[in-house]
């Protein structure tokens, strides 16, 4: 078999198990907090009637354990179940709200790691002068600001003030490409300013560490431009921090932007399940939490085997 | 036309200031009395209700978890969308008189006992079928019977038995209860095609609206039922409610003008919104009230001397001054205030005494070791400085507080109700009656006073079934001295409902019943 191919088979063997150890995780975990799904849904107003009869709708009664298997088993055969507080069918609204947190992802992400790694290039070319400082400064203090107190700001800056923008970003089926993108807008640039740092000094860190070896100093004896060194002859050899930092901020766009999603109103992942982990909706914490795990496992899968094909060395071990 | 002039002439229509008012403020800026004049009939006139268009508004209050099925509305967003969908039998109008909805008529025994509904004539659902007694008379099974979770239930287990024939719905109530008319118009009872028994959460209803979007903790969108019986309500052609559960976000959605109303304005910004140019804050006194609350059977809650000390050492004109921003009204230690039918205003308001709680405090010879008072950001909005303001006052009269901040997390079913001095809350219900027996009776499930008292119950039975409102009134006055001075309740404020509209719409009328027109300020207003 082919290494690769081999390490790839291992790695979502593995995958597997951790997800399946994250199910189980997470079912204590929300099995542990006080109150139960029919104490969270009748809330104050909650009668012990009207508590009993909902409860034993629910199929509460049953032992934990068996309602964690019979959920499994269901999940393995590709049924998710619907969601106990509303009855809908979780799959299909899991399937809506994934759709759209990746369209939000995949737009931030378009723009913030090229953006990123140009901008660590530019820092390494004019490392510890002007330009180099500057991009540190502005992107360490994007980062370093809340990404409410960001949202809010621009929100004050492009709706109220400059009516560019529209402040809540609710996307739905029907809107065109063009409208969802307009009303995008901010909370893309809210993360670009978010997840730019991190990436922006990965690459530089890598770049200059790679910039001490002796072949960089022949590059530079042999005339090349300091800019032709960093990108084809340094960059290349940097790739492995730079694509698993890539990954982790991906993975953070996908599972982590749950501040954003509440300041512009977007209907993603994070909004609908912390609604669910707060009225114990077991069935929905489950899914979302298994789709939020298999992300974060698969990203750092690929940043693994984009790393390896990277690098000749592990490329061919012996 | 000046935003400022606009604003106040928007303010006299609504009744604000008095036309003499307007014509001495706009002369201010410099308008002649003629114009002033002119420009009034014509903003009089702009308050016919205008048909068509898009009324949206921005709401707080809606999770993904929240469904269409009326048994189970809770928050102020399914509230208001079942509003917009459905009707119930009857309703409240903003001065606290019946509205007749789906009944077309009500009349009972001398003994309030027997009740029966008259079925309007040729009222459609959504589906096209009509309504009919019996899908009224389903509705009510779905809501009592044994399986029922409905938030109802409290309102419908008093009924022994129920029938349909014809156009006439008649209930038979095991005692007597003049304000049936009035609960039948509690929220959750919207009549359903077949009592909702085939899908509950269907969207099916008699309402002026019909669903057609229905993203639950994103956005609820509505066009008008052509065939809708009652064409002094639903001006608009389409409506939507989006759920902006960010303050900060929905504030900026009014001024961007992508929602035309939002809900609960936080009192912080109440003065800035104002200022706002096109915007117009209602504060709307209501029936809500925030309370800390002791068990009358726990230790040391049960001496009535020291529950007395406590509720002289509350400073309620601070809570309202610092809690609220001024946007409410002090309370008087029982549920009732002038927002409810039969309120008698003539009972003594309590004030902040430390010497007299002092002397109560000594009284009741408690042992000094700090009293407990649970409290968490989630039992009313600003509970926590609430319970803080109320440690100092009492300090100052030697009652040693102790603050408990719980998690918002299992408040509702592990502190209020279970530890015996906690925050709390209440939206307030349309009648007297309902109020007490929901949370005062000595067998109400809800009683998280717990509060016994023979003749408060008793009175509380018989003024229910008493047609006589002069004497009815004088019942429920002395009922709320015995509460006043022997209940477990502290009750320092009733909250205003704070609202932001946009000067584009029209008829925005004052509404105690609930917050945004008592849900339906989408429905009843118009885009001007």
């Amino acid at each position: 078999m082919h290494p690769i191919l081999k390490l790839v088979t291992q790695r979502l063997a593995l995958g597997l198990l951790l997800l399946l150890a994250a199910s189980a995780l997470i079912f204590i975990g929300v099995e542990l907090l006080p109150g139960d799904v029919a104490q969270s849904i009748l809330g104050q107003s909650a009668t012990e009637t009207a508590l009993r009869n909902l409860r034993e709708e629910l199929g509460l009664n049953e032992p934990a354990l068996t309602r964690y298997f019979k959920w499994l088993f269901a999940a393995l055969q590709g049924d998710l179940g619907t969601a106990l507080t509303n009855g809908q069918s979780i799959s299909k609204a899991v399937g809506e709200r994934l759709g759209n947190t990746l369209f939000l992802a995949f737009w931030a992400a378009l723009f913030s790691v090229p953006l990123a790694i140009v901008l660590g290039l530019i820092a390494v070319r004019y490392r510890n002068r002007w330009p180099d400082k500057l991009i540190s400064g502005i992107t360490l203090s994007t980062i370093s600001l809340p990404e409410f107190v960001a949202g809010y700001l621009l929100m004050y800056l492009f709706t109220v003030k400059i009516r560019l923008f529209s402040p809540i970003s609710t996307i739905y089926s029907g809107m065109s490409l063009g409208e969802k993108l307009s009303a995008i807008a901010l909370p893309v640039m809210v993360l670009v300013l978010v997840v730019l740092a991190h990436m922006m000094r990965m690459t530089r860190a890598a770049i200059l560490n790679v910039m001490q070896s002796a072949y960089i100093e022949t590059a530079e004896l042999k005339g090349l431009r300091p800019f032709v060194i960093i990108a084809r002859h340094a960059f290349p050899n940097a790739i492995a921090p730079v694509v698993n930092v890539v990954m982790l901020n991906l993975a953070y766009l996908v599972v982590g932007v749950v501040v954003v999603e509440v300041v512009f109103v977007y209907p993603g992942m994070g909004q609908y399940l912390v609604d669910h982990v707060t009225k114990r909706d077991l069935p929905v914490v489950q899914a979302c939490g298994l789709i939020f795990a298999a992300v974060y496992i698969g990203l750092n899968i690929l940043a693994d085997v984009i790393s390896i094909l990277a690098n000749p060395r592990l490329r061919h071990p012996k | 036309m000046n935003d400022e002039l606009k604003y106040l002439l928007g303010r006299t229509v609504q009744g604000k200031h008095s036309r003499r008012a307007f014509l001495g403020r706009a002369g201010a800026l410099g308008v002649s009395a003629a114009m002033a004049n002119t420009l009034l009939a014509g903003a009089a006139r702009a308050q016919e209700p205008k048909k068509g268009g898009l009324i949206r508004m921005g709401m707080q209050g809606g999770e993904s978890t929240n469904t269409l099925d009326p048994a189970l509305a809770a928050s102020e967003v399914p509230f208001a969308v079942n509003m917009t969908w459905g009707e119930m039998l009857t309703d409240v109008d903003p001065h606290g008189n019946l509205d007749m909805r789906i009944a077309e008529e009500v009349s009972s025994s001398p003994d309030a006992k027997t009740w029966k509904f008259k079925i309007r004539q040729g009222v459609e659902f959504h589906n096209g079928k009509t309504v009919t007694a019996e899908d009224v008379l389903a509705t009510m099974q779905r809501h009592s019977d044994e399986s029922s979770q409905s938030g109802a239930l409290g309102i419908v287990q008093g009924i022994e038995s129920m029938s349909a024939e014809g156009d006439m719905f008649t209930v038979t109530l095991a005692s007597g209860n003049a304000d049936l008319p009035y609960l039948m118009g509690d929220y959750h009872l919207i009549i359903q095609p077949n009592g909702g028994r085939d899908d509950p959460a269907a969207g099916i209803g008699a309402g002026p609206y019909k669903v057609v979007v229905n993203e639950p903790g994103v956005r609820h969108g509505f066009e008008k039922h052509a065939n809708y019986w009652d064409d002094r309500i639903g001006h608009a052609d389409q409506t939507e409610i989006l759920v902006i559960n960010d303050t900060t976000a929905r504030v900026a959605a009014l001024q961007a003008g992508q929602v035309q109303m939002i809900n609960r304005v936080d009192p912080k910004v109440y003065g800035l919104l104002k200022k706002a140019p096109g915007i117009l804050v209602h504060a709307t006194p209501g029936r809500g009230h925030y309370v800390f609350i002791m068990h009358c059977t726990a230790a040391p809650f049960d001496n009535n001397d020291l529950r007395m000390a406590l509720k002289l050492a509350i400073n309620r004109q601070e809570m309202v001054d610092k809690v609220l921003g001024g946007l409410g009204s002090v309370g008087n230690d029982f549920p009732i205030n002038s927002a409810y039918p039969l309120f008698d205003d003539t009972i003594e308001q309590r004030e902040y005494d430390p010497d007299q709680a002092a002397f109560y405090y000594k009284k009741s010879g408690h042992d000094g070791t700090p009293i407990v008072l649970r409290t968490a950001s989630g039992a009313f909005p600003g509970a926590v400085e609430a319970a803080q303001l109320y440690q100092q006052t009492a300090a100052a009269a030697g009652i040693p507080l102790e603050i408990k901040r719980e998690p918002d997390d299992g408040y509702w079913s592990d502190v209020w109700n279970v530890q015996p001095f906690c925050a709390s809350y209440w939206g307030g219900r349309p009648v007297q009656d309902q109020m007490y027996s929901t949370a005062y009776l000595s067998t109400a499930e809800w009683n998280d006073t717990k509060f016994h008292n023979e003749k408060f119950d008793g009175l509380l039975i018989a003024a229910r079934a008493e047609l006589d409102n002069a004497k009815r009134k004088s019942m429920y006055a002395e009922m709320a001295h015995i509460l006043r001075d022997e209940g477990g309740l502290i009750l320092p404020m009733f909250n205003d409902f704070v609202e932001g509209v946009s000067d584009t719409i029209g008829g925005w009328e004052s509404d105690p019943n609930g917050e945004l027109m008592n849900g339906r300020a989408h429905v009843k207003c118009w885009l001007a």
